[in-house]
């Protein structure tokens, strides 16, 4: 019986762990592997040998003398290509006279083994036939028959040939250190800008009032919307030049010239007599990701503040507790759970973040993050390797977050 | 009369905070929606608020009679009115009387109503800790309600707007979202109607509603037995899995997006649906599982054994009484899978290079280029937006416990 219900369980979780292994646990380790390959964009398609096929000469009667001709080339400019060759089927009531000498004929088959080509390679093979009356009749074309080809070139992404250059190349760069700094700005500034603004927001609706279930509702909608609909719509908003948030802010007295909100790097402030430069841009993307996720913790918190035995304020109230007091020695010490929960799970959720930023900035301004890197370097830069480096930085720092977080964190929280 | 004391100080500063508070939303909202365009006099109705907080705090609260009301509304009155010199908004009442009439009276209306419930039956004399705290917390909570609903507000009111102007007449005002009826259905929702005759959006919101849709169902087709067998039956590595399956959650997008492009690429499955059908299920898969897995948890046993006594196989127990016992499990689950699936933007963006293909998150972003006005941009942040508005609003019951029990996903 014990037997079978493991039987069971196992055929139950199978498709969950064949669809994980495939989409997740694979490419994980997948780009491990290609972050130490010297692989470009290009590249994820393999050098081929192409053959394109055409009839020279009239056959309009028997005896007429025809050129079947196979332009043959390397699809790649640099990869050589080994054991490159093809084979077709000549129409029946075409007379082969006179091969090309690469090329071997039984009956119509036709083979041609070309050998090893190099990178660029371009050349033609032809074969001289005469049209016998079979070919006349049947009315066939010589490329109804698709050539096949065969050849193998070196994969770069199967082979294995390792490097270190793509790390060298991340840790290198000037760039990285910068990059890898705003991560954390970004990530530890959007994670607490969100856990205050969504603990105000449930001390506001830990009450019951008429209306409250209307403001619950808006106050889940950036977070229920999709990025690129808000996203685009704080780009609008904040618009230096037809933004409506630089019009309000002028009209009302708060600035004077439009702000870039998502195009000045920084801004010299100077407050009483002490300078230092505000990252704009920067601060706009941490205030984006504060408002978008602020409803995610806004909701835990109230779920638990809505769990909390109201006795324990009554007795509070009668000791002559303030509510100041009360909120910072009774609610506090019991929202520390869901508190530190969530901080931990925003946290490696905000340094994944890559979709805010891209749609953003583009990481312009002194705002690009390492998944925003990862991105510029596989994609923009068309280097495949290099991006899997960075992603491999990503995913390393993440892991040192987590098991950090696991070994301080209190057990009985989580 | 009290003798003034820190009460009466709290309440001064409170009166000049709403003051300026709501001089600043309604006079921005009167803009919004009138189209004119005024440079709000926000320390006079700072000055306005506070001396009407004082008539207020002057008085001890049992005195504070309908007559001291009056007198608290008609200092806002006469100080805004007086010290503006006849122009409470910064404009001359003369331009858009009623627009302008309607805010001046709803600001004065707030204005005092907001001083009211801060001070409430607090005295203006000398207070204890105990109600000054009060004071500041009932001042912090409306201050708190005002700037969270315009924060929330105000991007989506303005996506709305904007998708509704032209672009000509938005670089001349930003500020101005009013709405010229006159101008007729066809003219007003322009943006939505090319959107859905030239710019194929409503392909686009189809494939959105297949993947989405798709997506929901491998989830749940898988989950549901996994989730099960975690929940239920004995195995080993069964604690290990129901702790450990929620990690795979932790394992960032951006990590596997390249190797699925190369292997897409290569296999062909890179500019389909189809690849999005295979990626989105995966990723969705772990956080349903463990939400599943946790309300099949809660359900007796007693039930699934009584019902394997009475000869059920255990997919007979699944089918007949788990299930039906789950579905509000199971409508959570679902919503907010569709959710995570509808809004996906990374994978439809590397994956998706067939204009016939894409999805609606896919065609936003090809709408945001110098080419394309930005109503339609807006227009089309709209509709992607609204269906999955609708239905958290709709079934936000469910919505909203689906969000808490399994939303570490960001």
């Amino acid at each position: 019986m014990a037997k079978r219900e493991m039987k069971l369980a196992y055929v139950m979780l199978l498709p969950t762990f064949a669809i994980v292994l495939a989409i997740v646990m694979g490419p994980l380790l997948a780009n491990f592997w290609i972050s130490f390959k010297p692989v470009q964009l290009g590249d994820l398609r393999p050098a081929s040998l192409i053959a394109n096929e055409r009839l020279r000469g009239d056959a309009e009667k028997a005896g007429d003398a025809v050129t079947i001709e196979y332009r043959i080339r390397n699809s790649s400019r640099d990869d050589v290509i080994t054991g490159a060759g093809f084979t077709d089927m000549i129409p029946d009531g075409l007379a082969p006279t006179e091969l090309d000498e690469r090329c071997a004929l039984t009956g119509q088959f036709l083979s041609c083994e070309i050998g090893d080509i190099e990178g660029g390679f371009r050349d033609r093979v032809r074969i001289e036939a005469t049209v016998e009356p079979g070919y006349l009749e049947n009315a066939l074309n010589p490329r109804d028959s698709r050539p096949q080809i065969t050849g193998s070139a070196d994969n770069v992404l199967t082979n294995f040939e390792f490097s270190l250059e793509n790390f060298r190349r991340v840790f290198s760069s000037s760039e990285f250190w910068h990059v890898f700094r705003v991560s954390m700005y970004y990530t530890i500034f959007g994670t607490a800008g969100a856990l205050v603004l969504g603990l105000f927001a449930a001390q506001l609706l830990n009450t019951t009032f008429a209306g409250r279930g209307i403001l619950r509702g808006l106050f889940l909608f950036p977070y229920v919307a999709p990025v690129i609909a808000v996203a685009f719509t704080w780009v609008v908003l904040l618009d230096p030049f037809s933004g409506t948030l630089n019009s309000i802010l002028q009209q009302i007295g708060f600035i004077e010239s439009p702000v870039n909100f998502f195009g000045e790097r920084s801004v010299t402030i100077n407050l009483f007599g002490l300078q230092f430069d505000f990252p704009v841009a920067l601060s706009t993307v941490i205030a984006f990701e504060a408002w978008r996720y602020f409803p995610l913790s806004f909701l835990f918190i109230l779920a638990r503040m809505q769990s909390i035995s109201t006795e324990m304020y009554e007795a509070a109230e009668i000791d002559g507790a303030t509510p100041l007091q009360q909120f910072w020695y009774l609610s506090l010490p019991q929202l520390a759970g869901i508190l530190a929960v969530l901080f931990l799970l925003r946290f490696i959720w905000t340094f994944n973040k890559f979709d805010d930023i891209f749609l953003l900035t583009g990481g312009a301004a002194g705002t690009r993050t390492l998944t925003v890197d990862v991105y510029e370097q596989a994609f923009a830069v068309s280097n495949l390797g290099a991006g899997a480096a960075v992603a491999v930085v990503v995913f390393i720092v993440l892991l040192t977050f987590s098991l950090l977080f696991f070994t301080f964190s209190p057990k009985d929280e989580a | 009369m009290t003798r003034p004391g820190i009460g009466f100080i709290a309440a001064v500063v409170s009166g000049a905070l709403w003051g300026a508070c709501w001089m600043i939303v309604i006079s921005v909202i009167f803009m919004l929606v009138s189209g004119a365009i005024t440079r709000p006099p926000v320390g006079m109705a700072l000055i306005a608020g506070a001396v009407s907080a004082a008539v207020l705090a002057a008085v001890a609260p049992p005195q504070r009679t309908p007559g001291i009301q009056m007198a608290s509304i008609a200092a806002i009155i006469i100080l805004l009115g007086g010290l503006t010199l006849g122009a409470p908004l910064g404009l001359p009442l003369s331009q858009v009387p009623v627009y302008q009439l309607a805010a001046v009276a709803i600001l004065i209306a707030l204005i005092w109503l907001s001083n009211k419930l801060v001070i409430g039956d607090l005295s203006g004399g000398h207070l204890p800790r105990y109600q000054l705290e009060l004071m500041f917390i009932r001042l912090m909570k409306g201050l708190g309600f005002v700037v969270f609903t315009v924060i929330v507000a105000l991007p989506f009111y303005v996506m709305v707007m904007t998708s509704l102007k032209s672009q000509q007449s938005l670089l001349a005002n930003p500020l101005d979202f009013s709405i010229d009826l006159s101008q007729g259905a066809e003219s007003l929702f322009r943006s939505y109607i090319e959107l859905f005759t030239q710019f194929r959006f409503g392909t686009f919101l189809i494939n959105s509603a297949i993947v989405s849709v798709a997506t929901v169902i491998i989830t749940l087709a898988f989950s549901i037995p996994g989730a099960y067998a975690v929940s239920r039956l004995r195995f080993p590595g069964q604690a290990f899995l129901s702790r450990s399956i929620l990690l795979i959650y932790m394992v960032p997008a951006i990590v596997l997006v390249i190797p699925l492009y190369a292997v897409f690429s290569q296999l062909g499955l890179r500019n389909t649906l189809t690849g999005l059908m295979i990626v989105y299920p995966a990723t969705t898969i772990p956080v349903a599982l463990y939400m599943l897995q946790g309300y099949f948890r809660g359900l007796p046993a007693e039930l699934e054994e009584a019902g394997l006594m009475d000869g059920l196989t255990r997919v007979g127990v699944i089918m007949k009484i788990t299930l039906p016992l789950s579905l509000p499990a199971l409508a959570s689950v679902a919503l907010y899978v569709f959710m995570i699936a509808w809004n996906e933007f990374l994978f439809a963006f590397m994956f998706l290079d067939n204009i016939d293909i894409f999805t609606l998150s896919r065609g936003v972003v090809s709408l945001n280029s110098s080419e394309v006005p930005r109503q339609h941009l807006m227009a089309g942040a709209v509709v992607a937006t609204v269906p999955v508005l609708f239905i958290f609003l709709w079934f936000e019951r469910f919505l909203v416990s689906g969000l808490t029990a399994g939303s570490v996903k960001g």
